[in-house]
């Protein structure tokens, strides 16, 4: 049972970063296209400028989570992608001095060089993050250890290279809304007109992104057709992808919650699927993957880690809820 | 060993010496911030706020610095460490959790609160989020030694299928040897803050410039300066260091360069420890000392590193002259401080050019002392990663090669030698801007 809850608190701390860090990677992703000259891409940035930080600390907080209740994933896939988390940590350090040191020199050339690192990491980020969340449905080749070797070939395949697609275009689009919410004028008619297009483009890289995972993981319906009321994640995948479409262009407001609740429901429908997989194996590898029992921290750990987590969550959620209310009208 | 595990242990070493010059000013400064925030308010002192604005964007610029290079510090422990995170992770898990849900959220939240908030919220709000900074900095450092702690002295777990689980919490939390060892790690941070501080403000004064706040920050500073100097050396320095000649007594003889086993065991002034020879070669010695500190007798015997077997021994030259510098330091700090305290009280200091140049100078001396003290701890723990139960070479990533990890040592180093560029050029601007430049930029 309590494993089954930390599976459950992994997902939505995943989301939850996924939630708010998606969406300043995705103001990232569009920082060059919706702000045309250095005024509008300062804007743009003091629309995330006070949240960006703290929407980092749940990465931070969910890798905590991960150490505390199932070390042994943690563990093999972290160093098994070795190298490509590097570059994810390079990534996200080289965006943070950009966010940090883009305002302290008031010096045009200064501006221009921030601003295309600060977008181009928010891409790459993007689509990292997006390959790893691929893989992790497609599975490794653990050895007996549940240990594997990383490499590019490994990680690029053509599954993975979608997912790295799905994740820039749904965290633009994230970001797009964001933008609408938050800008008034010419940049909330760019970024509306953003938002439009990759709303297409987002549904249908959903699509594929479904379609293939029937493929690569022909047992994915496993779990949805065992407890069918599981498919309420997916079909609250569909509601927000059409109701995204319904308010986007009328409410902002309403449609940057449905974009948050598109790329919440993707995480957890792929949660719902994986179920009680944390690292599957791919086929033919000499382990049978890492699962929420047999990667988990002994229960007595996991117990009082819950507990941590639920008095301290509460904290957080109550503190974080008033502060972006501060924020609201910026 | 193994290039892996020297790779490994390099690159741990390297990105968390590198990280934590900046958590050591966040802690110190954002204590002090929530002090001058407080004059503020209860007193009235609108001066006192114009000061915390200044320094929240130096608390800013380092905060920022602080969380890019902290990322690494948890991700390491899965990428090159995967069979420490496989073995400790049910315990030292718990504390970094605790870490990002109860003090890096706040941390991190009130910030963006207090940087950008001024006038936006009520003034008692804009107070709290100012405390809720300091005291997010302090718990996150709590958690963190608490971690280290726990590596030093595990306490409260149980071996469970050949890896550790915890059995109580308040035990991790209120692990012995934490007692002495967070109060000295805080102390010694708000140390740094405060030359910080006070050396900020003697370069105004000397300057002629800024004077107003130039005087507000050395005498904030130098007070800070003489409290917690004073308390890194007694109780914390001296209760930790006992504590420490009790619990790993290999890391106390390589501290004290101390060879032989021997009742009144003496404590080195100076000298340089030669483990080929197994003495130390000219030393000062204050008879008796170590034996007194550690069983407040002098007939105590004391156990040297002939005594202990050389795959438990920590690299002794290492922790020895780690240890000298620490001490050293921290002494001259409580000198400096002294004095200044003395000239501060005669209505002297602001016109001592002396003092003020010392102060001044002195600003880098705190980091130095800070990472030898943790140099200390750390390496003087060795050759256990987890102290008695897991040692550092069985600790590795199986499938992560020392090539690789030099590789990315290499990125880490320029990309850090790009962080400490950026961080100077912007720490210099703002104190050469001034208190009372208007910001070119609202804030972000």
């Amino acid at each position: 049972m309590v494993h089954t809850i930390w599976f459950v608190v992994l997902s939505a701390m995943l989301a939850g970063y996924a939630v708010l860090d998606g969406f300043d990677l995705g103001v990232g992703a569009l920082h060059l296209l919706v702000g045309r000259n250095r005024e509008e891409r300062a804007h743009l940035i003091r629309t995330i400028g006070p949240v960006w930080n703290g929407n980092e600390v749940w990465l931070i907080a969910a890798g905590g989570a991960m150490v505390v209740a199932f070390p042994s994933v943690y563990a093999a896939s972290f160093s098994g992608f070795y190298l490509a988390l590097m570059l994810v940590l390079w990534l996200l350090i080289l965006r943070g001095l950009s966010l940090e040191f883009r305002h302290q020199i008031d010096n045009a050339l200064w501006h221009d060089a921030w601003d295309v690192v600060f977008s181009g990491s928010s891409i790459l980020l993007a689509l990292l993050f997006g390959v790893a969340f691929a893989n992790v449905l497609r599975g490794v080749p653990l050895d007996a250890q549940g240990a594997f070797q990383g490499s590019f070939a490994l990680m690029l395949n053509p599954f993975a290279l979608l997912g790295g697609v799905l994740g820039v275009v749904t965290l633009a689009q994230h970001g797009a809304s964001w933008l609408a919410l938050k800008t008034n004028g010419e940049l909330r008619d760019r970024a509306r007109r953003y938002q439009r297009r990759l709303w297409g483009v987002t549904t249908a890289a959903i699509a594929a992104m479904v379609a293939a995972s029937f493929v690569v993981r022909p047992d994915f319906t496993r779990n949805f057709l065992a407890a069918p009321w599981l498919s309420i994640v997916p079909a609250l995948a569909i509601a927000c992808v059409a109701a995204l479409r319904l308010w986007m262009g009328r409410d902002d407001r309403r449609a940057f919650l449905a974009s948050a609740g598109v790329v919440a429901t993707l995480i957890g429908s792929a949660a719902a699927g994986l179920y009680p997989r944390l690292l599957p194996a791919l086929p033919g590898s000499a382990h049978p993957g890492l699962d929420i029992y047999n990667a988990a921290s002994p229960d007595g750990s996991l117990r009082i880690a819950l507990g941590i987590y639920l008095v301290g969550m509460g904290i957080v959620v109550t503190y974080l809820w008033r502060i972006y209310r501060i924020w609201r009208d910026t | 060993m193994t290039s892996a595990v020297i790779a490994g242990r390099v690159q741990f070493a390297f990105t968390i010496m590198f990280h934590y010059l900046f958590p050591i000013l966040t802690i110190g400064l954002g204590v002090l911030i929530g002090v001058l925030k407080s004059v503020e308010f209860f007193g009235g002192r609108t001066e006192y706020g114009h000061a915390a604005r200044f320094w929240a964007r130096i608390f800013a610029i380092t905060f920022g610095a602080g969380v890019v290079t902290g990322i690494p510090m948890e991700f390491q422990f899965g990428t090159n460490w995967a069979r420490f995170s496989h073995f400790a992770g049910p315990v030292v898990g718990q504390t970094l959790f605790m870490e990002g849900v109860f003090a890096f959220f706040a941390e991190s939240s009130f910030l963006g609160v207090f940087l950008l908030g001024e006038g936006r919220v009520r003034p008692v709000v804009h107070w709290l989020s100012a405390l809720m900074v300091g005291w997010g900095a302090v718990l996150s450092g709590y958690f963190i030694v608490a971690t280290d702690a726990w590596m030093q002295h595990p306490v409260g777990y149980q071996i469970v299928g050949g890896r550790a689980e915890l059995t109580s919490l308040w035990a991790l939390l209120t692990n012995p040897y934490l007692r002495w060892q967070y109060p000295h790690v805080v102390a010694g941070s708000i140390v740094t803050g405060s030359m910080v501080m006070a050396g900020v403000g003697a370069y105004y004064l000397l300057s002629k410039r800024d004077e107003d706040f130039g005087r507000l920050s050395v005498r904030v500073g130098v007070i800070g300066g003489l409290l917690c100097s004073l308390t890194s050396l007694f109780p914390t320095g001296s209760f930790h260091a006992e504590r420490v000649s009790r619990l790993q007594p290999a890391k106390t003889a390589a501290m004290e360069g101390l060879f032989e086993t021997r009742r009144g065991a003496p404590m080195a002034i100076s000298g340089m420890p030669d483990t080929d020879a197994k003495r130390l070669l000219d030393p000062i010695l204050i008879p008796d000392a170590l034996s007194y500190l550690m069983y407040g007798t002098a007939s105590a015997p004391v156990t040297g590193l002939n005594d202990i077997p050389p795959d438990e021994q920590p690299p002794v030259e290492l922790v020895y002259y780690a240890y000298h510098i620490m001490v050293g330091l921290g002494t001259i700090f409580i000198a400096l401080f002294v004095l200044s305290a003395l000239a501060l009280w005669r209505g002297t200091l602001f016109t001592s050019k002396a003092l003020l140049w010392a102060l001044m100078l002195a600003m880098p001396f705190p980091y130095i002392a800070n990472e030898a003290g943790w140099v200390v701890a750390e390496v003087g723990r060795q050759p256990w990663v987890v102290y008695g139960l897991l040692r550092t070479t069985a600790a590795t990533s199986t499938n992560v090669s020392g090539g690789m990890t030099i590789f990315t040592l290499l990125g880490f180093m320029g990309l850090y030698l790009l962080v400490g560029a950026l961080y100077t050029l912007v720490f210099l601007r703002i104190v050469l801007q001034g208190p009372n430049a208007a910001t070119t930029e609202a804030h972000y």
